[in-house]
């Protein structure tokens, strides 16, 4: 296991527990101090984006644009273009959902550093249903040229995400949930846009996954270990630019791959995977995600279940692509 | 507030406006496509701009503190770009690559592609967002330049529009001044026939916009209601330009089957002509 994990990892009782959009509002404080060119735009969803932090700090340098969530982009396209270092925050199912256009052609093409948080991404928004929860998001992004795409794993990386986006000068799409999810990671593991990281080395399998299912992947870990499967975990936070090196390093050594994201599977991290692995090492895999189909009202719990992305899946899916070597 | 500005002066920038839409149709008719009524009508506004208003450096695209010219409906780029190489930004033999493999001059135009082309534009209603997050950041750092958002009266259509309004009018964004483009026409028939508009001026009083209407083909009233635009403190200004689409050329003015194409050799020849007699007589004297 990768030295930077907390020690209590399957401790799922004891774990810290608390939202990666926490992260978000802890790392634009940051990013907020060092540099004052950071401004943070909301469209009516401060406090749900947690932007209301920096608000109550730096009130001058946080913009309201009301639901208007394409003006938003726009403005923040011209704040940009001016010299200031935009994030602009709504649910994901808005901001690049409604906004999408407005995304391509005033931030992509424009090629300019303004930051969109996606919160409420997944299923795992719950209760509130198949409207509030992005699904295709991570889709609708990385198809953008110039655009960077992040989904953190935990509360933790969702800060370091934060503040690293802040000061790579490209439009850059950062992915955060709405529950509490757990905290497995710590402030000693290193950060870097596009540097995946792998958290146990395994020799059987590789499970790439992104956002908060990485851990339910090192929780299939135990039960696969049991099996005899030794399984490698690759926390692959930044979707693009997708970190080739280490998960072809991984692949060669492994020899199959399941991936696993709170998304749909057409065209998400698992597609841009399969993209790299097709064209550079062909490998049998399985993907973990949502199945061409919407979410629904319900506890994340029993959406995650349903839909079939929790640990017990994942192991079914190892054990699916190991025979298929 | 009006500021006069000298007859020899007015009598020079129509001059040049004529010299714009001769080069428009020259470089029309070499690319083959690209819209031309939109462009003249036009052609008088980026005179003013480019040869009287705006605070510019074309040889420094990048100065910090040169006033921003954002083109909303960038399908009249045509225009923009023949009163920037005559301003100096690039040869003026450069006009001969609009719409080429290769080019700066990108059949909508691009920020990447052109310095000096502040935002890419062509899909409609993302201009005056733009314009007004840059006046916004300006405002923040107390910087002087002033904004201008140019943009067609058909994109009013767009939702976005009246997002970028409402923002402007909350956060009074007096050093942003938007320039409507309202010839009345847009790509399918008449602006009125195919989404009513009216009334432009109570809706945008309505944001809490500063309102002025000027006829769009005079310079010497335009460049007025950008001056009286500078003096308005507590709100944004928009001037709504009354233009005549094909302005210059009788045989196609107000015709909206010209918004969206380039003439042909023998309709070149007869535009050209139109034009060249008329020599400077395009805006006051001509009508």
């Amino acid at each position: 296991m990768n030295k930077f994990l907390v020690k209590n990892i399957f401790d799922t009782k004891n774990l810290e527990m608390l939202p990666t959009r926490d992260g978000y509002g802890k790392g634009l404080l940051k990013a907020g101090e060092k540099d004052e060119r950071v401004v943070v735009l909301c469209a009516d969803l401060a406090e749900s984006t947690r932007s209301h932090w920096f608000k109550e700090k730096y009130p001058e340098r946080f913009i309201e644009v009301g639901v208007a969530e394409q003006n938003m982009a726009t403005i923040a396209a011209g704040l940009a273009n001016y010299g200031k270092i935009p994030f602009i925050s709504s649910y994901a199912a808005f901001s690049p959902g409604r906004n999408n256009e407005q995304i391509r052609t005033t931030i992509s093409l424009n090629n300019l550093p303004v930051k969109i948080a996606g919160a409420h991404a997944g299923v795992s928004v719950g209760p509130d249903g198949a409207t509030h929860q992005a699904l295709e998001d991570i889709a609708l992004m990385r198809v953008q040229p110039n655009m960077v795409v992040i989904s953190p794993c935990d509360a933790i990386e969702a800060e370091k995400a934060t503040y690293a986006a802040a000061f790579n000068d490209k439009p850059t799409y950062l992915r955060f949930a709405r529950e509490k999810t757990p905290v497995f990671t710590t402030e000693k593991m290193p950060f870097e846009i596009g540097k995946a990281i792998v958290l146990r080395e395994g020799k059987d399998v590789t499970i790439i996954a992104c956002g908060p299912l990485v851990y339910e992947a090192l929780l299939a870990t135990e039960t696969l270990a049991k099996e005899g499967i030794e399984a490698e975990v690759i926390n692959n936070h930044t979707i693009k630019p997708l970190d080739k090196k280490t998960i072809l390093a991984s692949v060669k050594k492994t020899g199959c791959v399941v991936t696993v994201e709170e998304h749909q599977i057409m065209g998400g991290m698992g597609s841009a995977v399969a993209e790299v692995l097709a064209q550079n090492l062909p490998t049998p895999i399985e993907f973990i995600g949502m199945k061409d189909s919407f979410g629904q009202s319900g506890t994340p719990d029993e959406l995650l279940n349903f839909f079939e992305m929790t640990h017990p899946h994942i192991v079914k899916a190892a054990n699916k692509v190991v025979k298929r070597k | 507030m009006v500021m006069e500005i000298h007859e020899d002066k007015i009598k020079k920038l129509e001059e040049m406006a004529n010299t714009l839409r001769v080069d428009l149709i020259e470089m029309l008719l070499k690319a083959g496509s690209g819209h031309t009524a939109g462009p003249l009508g036009m052609a008088d506004i980026f005179t003013a701009f480019y040869f009287h208003l705006l605070s510019q450096k074309p040889k420094d695209p990048f100065w910090e503190d040169r006033d921003r010219l954002i083109l909303s409906n960038g399908h009249i780029c045509p225009i923009r770009y023949v009163a920037m190489a005559h301003a100096g930004y690039f040869p003026v033999k450069e006009l001969d690559t609009l719409r080429k493999f290769g080019t700066r001059l990108q059949g909508h135009p691009e920020r990447e592609k052109l310095p000096g082309v502040e935002t890419t534009s062509g899909p409609l209603g993302s201009g005056l967002g733009q314009a007004a997050g840059i006046a916004y950041g300006a405002k923040m750092d107390n910087k002087k330049f002033r904004v201008y958002c140019l943009m067609s009266d058909g994109e009013q259509d767009a939702g976005n529009i009246w997002e970028s309004a409402m923002f402007a009018g909350k956060n009074k964004l007096h050093n942003l001044t938007a320039v409507m483009d309202r010839n009345n026409i847009q790509i399918t028939g008449m602006t009125e026939d195919i989404m009513p508009l009216e009334s432009l001026r109570a809706k945008y009083e309505a944001f809490n916009w500063h309102v002025i209407e000027v006829n769009g083909n005079n310079i010497a009233e335009f460049i007025n209601a950008v001056e009286e635009a500078k003096a308005i403190f507590e709100k944004p200004t928009i001037i709504i330009a009354h233009t005549i689409p094909g302005k210059g050329v009788p045989e196609i003015e107000f015709d909206y089957n010209w918004h969206g194409k380039a003439p042909n050799k023998e309709e070149a020849k007869r535009f050209l002509h139109e034009l060249r007699t008329m020599g400077g007589k395009i805006t006051s004297e001509h009508q």
